[in-house]
């Protein structure tokens, strides 16, 4: 008799046909090592998983029917809570799009200082992966080490937008302010150091008998799998697949920048974590030629399209019709042109695509978030079976997912 | 007389519109415009119909019947070098035509251009897989099915993926309300409790925005504070306000101005 305060045992649907030894190992979806809310229905013989379900959607806020209810300013907080490791590059893909169905062109000190924003965030990005990552294998020295430094950096964020985690620190436009006094110095000094702190982890962890043991041949993906699954950024790196966005389809200045993009054939965890590293030296060393190039732009923030932006704050208050524009466009919201654009960018996860279909209204008729990490996860259905249990931590790991954004 | 809200779209609608605002058009360009998108669209044009096709925002937009899409797509990826399906999903114009439309983004890394097939289906039809040619198909189309009730042929494994399995409704079509509908508040009771206890439970305790503001059972009022479960409907008793580092509680001090020290290098 079914009791009607109990839950009834719920598997999903799935028959499991019953062949001996088999049993159904329930990952998550409260593991701590599952970086968030991944439920993995592990089917397996002795320790071998022989099939494989990722379950998702714990962490499901229906963000894309939010943004059908609103207008495009208001969306870019709600963009933060994608990838919350690195929310300005979020943003940044938002604003973006938005830029380019509207057909609008920043000034380049906010390109200057959009660059900036989306390498410390990329810096940070691989900073949390690489500590998180550590943990789950053991290695509890990286994980302060890494946390130290991306502290520096989430500090050099609360200086420029008074957030640590939830930036929204970049406007369809442009971006919002001008670098604090201390910004430079403080990011420089902070560079400085990082190819020191690069080598302390990998001194930690390169020759480190375990972390060899667990990454090492464990994982791989080849290169028809990465491109079949839909795979972007570091996961098609380490695969042999050398595609960049910032490189082969360049926004902002990153065609202005000289930077390498690292490439691995191997493709398994070792070459992924081995491109995360050489990835953070990249950015810096973008970072570095950002920064020089700071001091020559023209002091404009903002682009100068009142049909769609606010006037800066300054004509505002000065100026009657401005005032007006603005009133409109915080109380209405921007209308932009009928048509439909889909911009990827490179955010640390891979390649973060907006896709919007505008009607003219203030609302977006429909917007697509493309995701990277939700076919990061989609792939451990093929990746997983074959390998053991302790891989699946460190392969999860490795695979660098974020369920805000798998979820969205 | 009670305001008239559509029932095919309940979707948020501007307080004010203009009716003499016409919406400029994002421009689109000849697909003869660029060589590498016109050998593309000369390739399907040869062996399937097109109904329209145009360069927006640098990316080609090839329009065709749905049921070429698989063939279609076999033939970009064999032939034409687009290697990866980065994205699809559908759009919902159920309310003006009746229809989804069905997109697909695609990427070729070696010619470097990104191009999406769309094409139209109606409520009742459904669409072939590609999830053969791609496997990041999979995951995609069982988020449309999850999302729009658009169902795909000779899937793998057709089924929920965000949502619950046993949910009811389409959460992404312009029919179903942003905040949920009834089915989605009673979700949890109906299965933890049973039906029956949506009575029990009631309506106002469902609406995660309720708050009552005589309720002192669950709600601190901030600077208003009263002993817990006091009857305030009739006005509320005075509440000394008593803040336990005045009593002298271990390691809290009181915040002092005169002895703070402002630091203002944080040798980074």
């Amino acid at each position: 008799m079914q009791q009607s305060n109990r839950l009834r045992p719920f598997f999903e649907n799935i028959t499991f046909d019953r062949v001996d030894n088999e049993m159904i190992l329930n990952f998550g979806p409260q593991h701590p090592s599952a970086h968030g809310q991944l439920r993995l229905m592990l089917h397996m013989q002795q320790e071998q998983i022989t099939k494989a379900h990722p379950d998702i959607g714990y962490l499901h806020r229906g963000m894309e029917k939010m943004a059908e209810n609103m207008i495009y300013n208001e969306f870019m907080p709600t963009t933060d809570r994608m990838d919350y490791i690195a929310s300005s590059s979020n943003n940044y893909g938002f604003a973006l799009a938005v830029e380019r169905l509207i057909g609008l062109e920043v000034p380049r000190r906010a390109k200057v200082i959009r660059m900036m924003l989306l390498e410390t965030n990329r810096l940070m990005s691989h900073l949390f992966w690489l500590a998180t990552t550590a943990l789950d294998i053991g290695a509890m020295t990286v994980f302060l080490f890494a946390f130290r430094e991306r502290e520096y950096l989430m500090d050099l964020i609360e200086d420029y937008c008074g957030a640590r985690l939830t930036h929204s620190a970049v406007r369809i436009g442009g971006v919002p302010l001008d670098l604090p006094d201390n910004f430079i110095g403080d990011l420089r000094k902070f560079l400085d150091k990082l190819p020191e702190n690069i080598k302390d982890y990998e001194d930690l962890l390169d020759t480190n008998r375990i972390w060899l043991m667990r990454m090492e041949n464990v994982g791989v993906i080849s290169k028809e799998m990465a491109l079949s699954w839909g795979c972007s950024g570091v996961m098609l790196r380490a695969s042999g697949v050398e595609w960049d966005i910032r490189k082969e389809e360049p926004y902002e200045l990153y065609d202005e920048v000289e930077f390498n993009v690292p490439v691995s054939d191997k493709g398994d965890n070792y070459a992924r974590y081995k491109l995360y590293m050489a990835e953070m030296r990249e950015s810096a060393k973008i970072l570095y030629q950002v920064l020089d190039m700071y001091p020559d732009t023209e002091p404009a923030l903002m682009a100068h399209a009142p049909q769609y932006i606010s006037a800066p704050k300054l004509d505002i208050m000065t100026q009657n019709y401005s005032l007006m524009q603005h009133f409109v466009l915080v109380t209405q919201g921007m209308r932009p042109p009928v048509g439909e654009v889909y911009i990827p960018t490179e955010s640390p996860k891979g390649e973060l695509g907006y896709y919007i279909n505008s009607q003219g209204g203030a609302y977006p008729y429909r917007l697509k978030l493309r995701a990277p990490s939700f076919w990061h996860t989609g792939i451990l259905t093929d990746l997983l079976p074959g390998h053991y249990i302790p891989d699946v931590v460190s392969i999860i790991g490795t695979t660098n997912i974020v369920f805000g954004e798998v979820d969205r | 007389m009670r305001a008239y809200t559509p029932k095919d779209n309940v979707q948020k609608k501007p307080y004010y519109t203009d009716r003499y605002w016409v919406a400029p058009q994002v421009a689109k360009h000849d697909v003869s415009s660029d060589e590498v998108f016109a050998a593309d669209l000369e390739a399907i044009k040869a062996k399937f119909e097109v109904l329209d096709a145009y360069i927006q925002v640098e990316q080609m937009v090839v329009v065709i019947n749905a049921h070429d899409n698989f063939a279609v797509i076999e033939m970009l990826k064999n032939e034409r070098q687009y290697n990866q399906l980065s994205e699809m999903s559908a759009i919902d114009w159920l309310a003006s035509e009746g229809k989804f439309e069905i997109f697909y983004q695609m990427l070729s890394m070696s010619k470097r251009k990104r191009l999406r097939i769309k094409c139209k289906i109606s409520e009742k039809e459904s669409i072939q897989s590609v999830e053969k040619l791609f496997r990041s198909a999979d995951w995609s189309e069982r988020e449309m099915y999850d999302m729009f009730g658009v169902v795909v042929n000779n899937h793998p494994f057709m089924k929920r993926i965000l949502m619950p399995d046993d949910w009811e409704g389409f959460p992404l079509r312009k029919t179903y309300p942003l905040q949920g509908d009834e089915f989605a508040a009673w979700y949890e009771v109906d299965k933890i409790f049973g039906k029956e206890a949506r009575e029990i439970i009631g309506p106002e305790n469902r609406d995660p925005a309720r708050i009552d503001r005589y309720d002192t059972e669950r709600f601190a009022r901030l600077g208003h504070e009263v002993p817990r479960g006091t009857d305030i409907t009739h006005g509320e008793p005075d509440t000394p306000l008593v803040y336990q580092e005045n009593e002298g509680v271990f390691m809290i001090e009181k915040f002092d101005a005169q002895k703070s020290v402002v630091i203002s290098d944080r040798h980074r």
